[in-house]
């Protein structure tokens, strides 16, 4: 039924906390069903590699879609602590409903062999130290990821 | 039926009743059976994808008031 093992190439390039979920979550997944699974963090991305994950924050301005309890006009959204609360409310929301949380999908994928790779080019230009990021990761260019993507059944870009 | 083991998967949400699905049936030796529990309604067509992509077949899928019973058989 199966002959060969299918691959999924994801790209990460966004840091906050609704984008960070389809990726991890997506690996996960597949990984659970069988596949060969990539992800390359880039730009914003690299947010998701770093050891502590309580700065990942969900902002209500610009998100015209957020479901909110109340309507929020956007000049309300641009006051101080604005963005905390609805990244607060967010994240109470995720626990209450039984979704896992950030750290747990990323120690699942490691878990799971997903490979995590780290755009070089994204360290080296916000000039990140290494030591932020959690261990067993590996550290790559455009050209190492394209290499597996090509030969990928899935490629998403987030 | 019969099980070797149960994994309790209630309360959660997608992904993770399959995650754990997966985690629970490498414990177990080929033949054994897992039976799962959940509550996430999107488990019904998650663990039939499960059982078809890994090739572990799905013996059962019901629904008992709130929970969704699945018993599955590992290749």
């Amino acid at each position: 039924m199966e002959s060969q093992p299918k691959k999924m190439a994801i790209i990460a390039s966004k840091g906050a906390l609704d984008m960070a979920y389809p990726p991890l979550i997506l690996a996960t997944t597949a990984a659970a069903l069988g596949y060969e699974v990539q992800i390359f963090f880039t730009f914003y991305g690299l947010q998701l590699l770093r050891k502590d994950l309580s700065h990942i924050k969900i902002s209500p301005l610009a998100n015209p879609a957020m479901p909110m309890p109340v309507p929020m006009p956007v000049i309300v959204s641009i006051l101080p602590g604005m963005e905390s609360m609805a990244t607060m409310m967010m994240k109470q929301k995720i626990k209450k409903h039984g979704v896992a949380s950030l750290e747990e999908l990323r120690a699942l994928c490691l878990e799971a062999d997903v490979k995590l790779i780290a755009c070089q080019m994204t360290i080296d230009l916000f000039e990140f130290d290494k030591t932020e990021f959690i261990d067993g990761i590996e550290y790559g260019g455009a050209a190492m990821f394209l290499e597996f993507a090509g030969g990928a059944d899935i490629t998403l870009f987030v | 039926m019969d099980f070797d083991k149960e994994l309790d998967a209630r309360g959660l949400s997608c992904p993770l009743p399959i995650l754990k699905t997966k985690k629970a049936l490498n414990d177990l030796t080929s033949g054994q059976v897992l039976k799962v529990i959940a509550t996430d309604p999107g488990s019904i067509k998650d663990m039939q994808a499960f059982a078809n992509q890994t090739g572990n077949p799905l013996l059962s899928s019901t629904q008992e008031s709130k929970d969704y019973v699945f018993f599955l058989k590992k290749k």
